[in-house]
């Protein structure tokens, strides 16, 4: 129920949103479509990576190309690696818009990963 | 039985990607690095056999790579987390001291899965024991369960995670046999950490790997096997 | 029935306590937000005690939930006047107790937020995951045994309702026996002697409850129990202390019995700290001893003494879960028999625990929530024991 009512309010703030000039100018990272188009992307992502975590965590099916980390390799800031950092990040600048909270990101990094790999070799 | 089906399925595709093997090990290199689409099978069981003769008294080369690897403060608080610890061992009998690493012992039998109440606590087809974290509640049951107090809460809240390993604050976790690594044909960082070599890892249900074969040809203990649980963790000299 | 006199809690010592409830539930929420913000680092529990004060206090609510029904089944499923009188007011403390007890629970786990994922991924296996059914199980089951005896037209279903609770309680005590009867990795649990050692002290704590509640029900209405109701209400009372204690006194010699478990017994009676202090003078003297001489000395046994057995009673109750629970984790986990072990994670060592203020806060919310629920019911509803007018006549 709470599934389905969420999924309808968001439909509604997505579709009202494609010709919303006061949209969230979003630092996209690198970009670039891999999936699916972005109004796509914009209404289906979560339904993609809550579908996609049963099955990379529970039957070890690590699906490259919807896999979080993916996502997060290309849509991270180029300035900053993140996709979190700052209030124009890819997933926050969004997120705060919508008021939806973002909870991926208490487990997992927002950080690109070839990035965090480089800075923890570093130390 | 839908289950058994997937398995069945599973064996098939995987009996093609060996034939693979031998035709092609290219494409099958590509695959391997770029993750296993076809996910864990359970026709294989991945385990450990750990020498305790091989193994040094203060040696913490293991525990300092797996801090490393997936990003635990390293610190030993009894708040902290450890996912593999040295433990020194002294018979009280006979006073013969030894030293070995005790982690997660990913059981085939695991009490921490049989009293989640949500599931999260969950066993791959190939044996490996995790916590999705997704589902997983905070109720600390596993940890009352497991017999080799293999288990951390996360205490307080945590930035800057691995990419490759999530862990977040009021959510319990352990070794993970490594599995973003085993995933990618690798091998836990633990194993490669060793100056000794005293921790083997392979494939239980491999009648030709290394370990299999080891197995079969020396003396090892599961620890507790009283409790029935076979853990996939094995220990040579106890 | 006539209604005699109206109860009116006119006291100014009502509201006082109300406010007072009100002021400790604040603080219970203030400590949940603390934990919730800052981890459970704010807490007492580790790796190693990884259930603490508020599973103490869970566990005494929900356990004594189950035995205030005590009253209940006595009055509706063995016919008993003086019982049936008090039923309604027994299944308001007990679904008082249960949602306290089950608020701290709740509370207390890592990620509170998620708790839908209890109901949505449901594991059979697991203990836990009984308990979730037994508890809504008993709400329900409370719920209809209270319609059937407050709404004229369903008391002819009130005898099945009450034979209903009656099972359900003693399945719902058996699982809260069972968290830890299950429990192979620890020395101090895995015994079958548990699920009945916690029915029997459900029966002595919830007695002690309902008798608390009723005497102060008495007192703010200015109404005394009538002498022969209270002396078969205390002696009752008496035989669960000694019921209890016997199957406590038999877990802890089969324990001293079986060699593999000596080591655990000298801890927690003879040698552990704090643990063997609480459980000798607290559950012990205080918790068992104290009550009996209150209630059976030939020049005691009175109300005012018979209050005081109670809240010896409920004294020991803590005692006696603290040890078993935080205690019970406290001593090491023999994954070496035969060896002494050492290590960075606490192996072979007592693990300390200190509980924090926010643990106890948390803890006594819920006791204040279980207060105001009842405090809140009997004064909107009838819930106060009116004397069955018969009974006079038989005197």
């Amino acid at each position: 129920m709470m599934k389905i009512l969420l999924s309808v309010l968001l439909f509604a703030s997505t579709s009202a949103w494609a010709a919303d000039s006061s949209a969230p100018k979003l630092d996209i990272g690198k970009g670039g479509q891999c999936v699916e188009d972005t109004q796509w992307m914009r209404k289906n992502h979560m339904h993609l990576l809550k579908h996609q975590r049963d099955e990379t965590l529970r039957k070890g099916i690590r699906d490259e190309k919807v896999s979080l980390k993916n996502c997060i390799e290309c849509h991270a800031s180029t300035k900053d690696d993140s996709v979190i950092a700052r209030d124009d990040s890819f997933c926050v600048g969004c997120h705060r818009y919508e008021a939806v909270k973002v909870d991926c990101f208490e487990c997992h990094s927002g950080t690109r990963k070839s990035a965090w790999l480089q800075q923890r070799n570093a130390k | 039985m839908s289950e058994i089906d997937t398995q069945r399925r599973n064996f098939l595709k995987t009996s093609v990607g060996a034939a693979a093997v031998a035709i092609a090990p290219g494409i099958m290199l590509f695959d391997i690095a770029h993750g296993k689409p076809e996910g864990a099978s359970s026709k294989v069981r991945w385990g450990m056999l750990i020498d305790t003769a091989q193994c040094k008294t203060g040696c913490n080369e293991c525990v300092t790579a797996c801090n490393k690897e997936n990003g635990l403060s390293g610190g030993t608080a009894a708040t902290d987390s450890q996912w593999i610890r040295k433990i020194e061992i002294k018979d009280i009998s006979n006073g013969r001291e030894l030293s070995l690493p005790m982690m997660c012992q990913h059981c085939e039998h695991p009490p921490c899965v049989d009293v989640c109440p949500t599931n999260a606590s969950m066993k791959r087809a190939d044996g490996i024991v995790l916590v999705d974290k997704h589902r997983c509640i905070g109720c600390r049951y596993c940890m009352m369960a497991c017999p080799y107090k293999a288990r951390s809460f996360v205490h307080e809240p945590l930035h800057d995670q691995n990419p490759d390993v999530p862990r977040g604050k009021g959510t319990v976790e352990s070794c993970t046999l490594c599995v973003h690594r085993v995933d990618e044909g690798r091998q836990p960082a633990c194993v490669e950490s060793c100056p000794n070599k005293a921790i083997l890892f392979g494939d239980l249900n491999d009648a030709n790997s290394e370990i299999a074969v080891k197995v079969r040809a020396v003396a090892s203990v599961q620890i507790r096997a009283d409790l029935h649980l076979n853990p996939g963790v094995r220990y040579q000299g106890i | 029935m006539s209604y005699t006199s109206p109860y009116e809690l006119k006291s100014p010592l009502y509201y006082l306590l109300i406010a007072l409830a009100l002021l400790v539930l604040c603080g219970g929420l203030l400590a949940v937000h603390e934990m919730e913000s800052q981890g459970h680092i704010i807490t007492g529990m580790n790796n190693q005690v990884v259930w603490g004060m508020p599973h103490v206090f869970a566990i005494f609510l929900i356990v004594a939930a189950s035995g205030v029904l005590n009253v209940s089944s006595i009055g509706s499923v063995f016919n008993k006047p003086d019982y049936k009188a008090r039923s309604p007011l027994a299944g308001l403390l007990s679904i008082a107790m249960l949602g306290g007890g089950l608020m701290v629970l709740m509370l207390d786990l890592g990620r509170p937020d998620r708790i839908i994922v209890a109901a949505t991924n449901y594991n059979p296996t697991s203990v836990f995951a009984w308990n979730i059914v037994l508890y809504s199980g008993m709400f329900a089951t409370v719920f209809v045994y209270l319609w059937t005896m407050m709404e004229r037209r369903m008391y002819p279903w009130s005898k099945a309702a009450g034979l209903a609770v009656f099972v359900w309680r003693f399945v719902l005590t058996t699982g809260t026996g069972l968290i830890f009867a299950f429990l192979v990795a620890r020395q101090a649990y895995a015994s079958a002697i548990l699920p009945p050692m916690f029915i029997i002290l459900s029966f002595a704590w919830g007695f002690a409850v309902f008798y608390l509640a009723q005497s102060a029900i008495y007192a703010w209405n200015g109404k005394t129990l009538e002498a022969h109701v209270q002396k078969r209400m205390s002696r009752l009372m008496g035989v669960f202390v000694i019921g209890a204690l016997y199957l406590v006194a038999t877990y802890h010699l089969t324990n001293l019995y079986f060699a593999r478990q000596t080591a655990f017994e000298h801890f927690i009676l003879l040698d552990g700290g704090v643990y063997p202090q609480l459980f000798w003078l607290g559950y012990i003297v205080i918790g068992n001893l104290l009550p009996l001489l209150l209630i059976f000395h030939p020049s005691l046994g009175k109300t005012k003494s018979v209050v005081g057995a109670s809240l010896a009673i409920i004294l020991g109750a803590f005692a006696l879960l603290y040890v078993f629970i935080i205690g019970g984790q406290a001593f090491p986990l023999d994954i070496f028999p035969g060896f002494e072990t050492s290590s960075a994670f606490g192996d072979g060592v007592i693990a300390s625990y200190r509980p924090s203020v926010f643990e106890v806060l948390l803890g006594l919310g819920s006791l204040a929530a279980a207060f105001l629920i009842t405090a809140i019911g009997i004064r909107v509803l009838n819930f106060v024991p009116r004397e069955v007018p018969q009974k006079v006549e038989h005197h």
